[in-house]
């Protein structure tokens, strides 16, 4: 027998028995570690979405982020700064698992602001009064809950820690924003049509946060055997609906869908159809603030070239410097 | 962690105050704190001091308020919305000691949104405008080294609510100080682009620097640091004739009054809102 021959049967036969593993660890509803072997389109599939949720809590940050300077009460501030601040962290262990699929975060954020890669359709639409920073904690952080919970059962070992860690924060955000909007609906009128007229604007755009009906989800099937997706959108959608219906009871708001009852039958609310086309707009740029989300992204990122490169520089001159007096 | 969990707890009873983190009926920085005052402190002067140290903090935090967003990477955005939170629970706390002492029972927001530019004590160089990176840490760095001397010698106050919220600061500036002297080092000693930034945030910061040293007598100990840091950094202190006037007169840059009206706008425009 032949070297070569010896090593072409081998890594034949590894090729197999690590698909097979590979396989058998999602079955078994085991994580996948850095370190394992997998398959090309998994790493793949894992980077894209891995990196659209970092530059989701990335770009998250500007529409709540613009009311931190203004917010109308000192103990809001705080409470504003450190959810903002939080979604900073979240981006951060995000692109640090996306990089140990072997992705780079300086090319992920690349892809961000050349618009190459996306991120959540909700953060497009615009911050109009200080009831905002309450309806998205509220609306947005239930979303991303809805989510993101699931998935801290991915198959992916990285992610689904960083998930957990992540969703217990947004939860916390979802209390501090309905906390602020119960306590703007004990306050004066003015500040009730403010928290109505938030959860008018945001209503529909948070439903949609779910993706795309099932019917027209062209990348969850292979997601769900992959087990990095564990419900379907359309399941979220719902789970968020009867979630969020008694809350709004609760608050004293009104859902601004006509359509919007509880169905015994179902054992959960109906509810109207979202505006698909509208979704679809905003998905491929069209949205009221998708251009000026992704510019000051890139302003940040340009203008902080030159910081980055100095302390790149620095890093360097330090490393020779200790060098040469280990050397002397 | 089952699916379920987080949703469940949602869904319970939302206005019991205990299953908050911060209870709703919790609005008093110095909650549970014995606000007593011992015999023979000048209150009218202990809360000049505790204001004027509360405006420095307030009006500088919105600086990394402002940087939300367009720090150079992700790990700055941390830092810096850590230094800002740290300055306004410093504000907090100082407001509303100054608030239990001064007689008017004011509470903190009080004074953060409803007095103008000319109440305010803060020193100008907390009220400049925010500038480039160099800027931001050039000015933390003398802010903080100040502020840190200043607090030491108030962990010694005759008022011990003051000087436990001295003793609390002490951790945070700490931090501040050794956070902006690593960037003062690096953008020093980095690039030729970085270093020339530096060297020009150090020129805007030095004609404010006298203005630091009217009340205590820290300047030997601050300017030591100042010294050390720019060294290392391979940069001159610019020597400048001092700027006449001070903030903690009133006197102001023209740059606080835009700063206040912003910060203000929402409290103001809602004069009668519960936040």
């Amino acid at each position: 027998m032949t070297a070569s021959h010896v090593d072409v049967s081998a890594v034949g036969c590894a090729g197999s028995e690590l698909q097979e593993h590979f396989e058998t660890t999602i079955a078994r509803d085991r994580r996948i570690e850095p370190r394992d072997w997998m398959p090309d389109g998994y790493r793949r599939t894992l980077i894209r979405q891995i990196a659209q949720h970092a530059h989701s809590e990335i770009i998250g940050m500007q529409p709540e982020g613009e009311w931190i300077t203004r917010a109308p009460s000192l103990r809001r501030k705080a409470i504003l700064f450190a959810k903002v601040q939080d979604e900073a962290g979240h981006g951060l262990y995000l692109y640090s698992a996306a990089e140990t699929l072997d992705a780079d975060r300086a090319d992920l954020t690349n892809r961000l602001i050349e618009g190459r890669q996306k991120y959540s359709s909700i953060f497009n639409y615009p911050t109009l009064s200080f009831a905002d920073v309450g309806v998205i904690g509220w609306f947005v952080d239930g979303a991303a809950i809805c989510n993101q919970v699931p998935l801290c059962r991915s198959s992916y070992g990285p992610y689904a820690r960083a998930l957990v860690r992540i969703c217990k924060e947004e939860s916390f955000h979802q209390r501090q924003g309905y906390e602020l909007l119960m306590t703007m609906m004990r306050g004066t009128d003015d500040q009730r049509e403010m928290v109505q007229d938030a959860v008018n604007r945001w209503w529909w755009p948070s439903l949609m946060m779910f993706g795309p009906p099932d019917d027209n989800s062209p990348n969850s099937a292979q997601s769900m055997a992959w087990k990095i997706k564990r419900h379907s959108n359309d399941e979220l959608r719902q789970r968020f609906a009867d979630m969020t219906v008694p809350q709004a009871e609760k608050l004293g708001v009104t859902l601004p869908d006509p359509e919007l009852r509880w169905n015994a039958e179902r054992g959960h609310h109906d509810f109207g159809t979202p505006d698909w086309a509208e979704l679809t707009r905003v998905i491929s740029g069209d949205g009221p603030c998708n251009a000026e989300r992704v510019a000051r992204r890139r302003a940040a990122h340009e203008e902080g070239a030159w910081v980055r490169e100095a302390a790149t520089a620095h890093a360097a001159k330090q490393a020779a410097r200790t060098q040469k007096g280990a050397v002397a | 962690m089952s699916d379920d969990h987080v949703h469940l707890i949602l869904a319970e009873g939302h206005e019991e105050d205990t299953r908050w983190a911060y209870g709703t009926g919790f609005e008093d920085p110095l909650h549970g704190v014995d606000s007593a005052v011992p015999d023979g402190i000048d209150t009218g002067e202990l809360a000049a001091v505790c204001v004027a140290l509360a405006d420095d903090a307030l009006v500088l935090a919105q600086r990394p308020a402002e940087w939300t967003t367009r720090a150079p990477e992700l790990e700055q955005e941390v830092a810096l919305a850590n230094i800002g939170l740290d300055l306004l629970g410093q504000a907090r706390l100082l407001y509303s000691r100054a608030g239990q002492v001064d007689g008017t029972d004011r509470d903190e927001d009080a004074y953060a949104y409803f007095r103008d530019a000319h109440d305010f004590r803060n020193v100008r160089l907390a009220e400049l405008p925010g500038g480039d990176f160099a800027f931001c840490v050039a000015r933390l760095l003398v802010l903080s080294a100040w502020k840190l001397a200043h607090f030491e010698r108030l962990t010694a106050s005759d008022d011990p609510v003051l000087a436990a919220i001295a003793a609390k600061g002490l951790k945070e500036l700490s931090y501040h100080r050794q956070y902006a002297a690593e960037w003062v080092v690096r953008l020093g000693d980095g690039t030729a682009e970085s270093h020339h930034r530096m060297q020009d945030a150090l020129e805007q910061v030095a004609p404010y620097l006298d203005e630091l040293f009217s009340v205590y007598d820290v300047q030997d100990e601050v300017r030591a640091v100042l010294k050390q840091v720019t060294e290392t950094a391979g940069l001159p202190l610019p020597v400048c004739r001092p700027l006449p006037g001070s903030g903690r007169d009133g006197e102001h840059t023209e740059h606080l009054a835009p700063l206040l009206a912003e910060l203000q706008s929402v409290a103001r425009a809602h004069p009668d809102a519960t936040w």
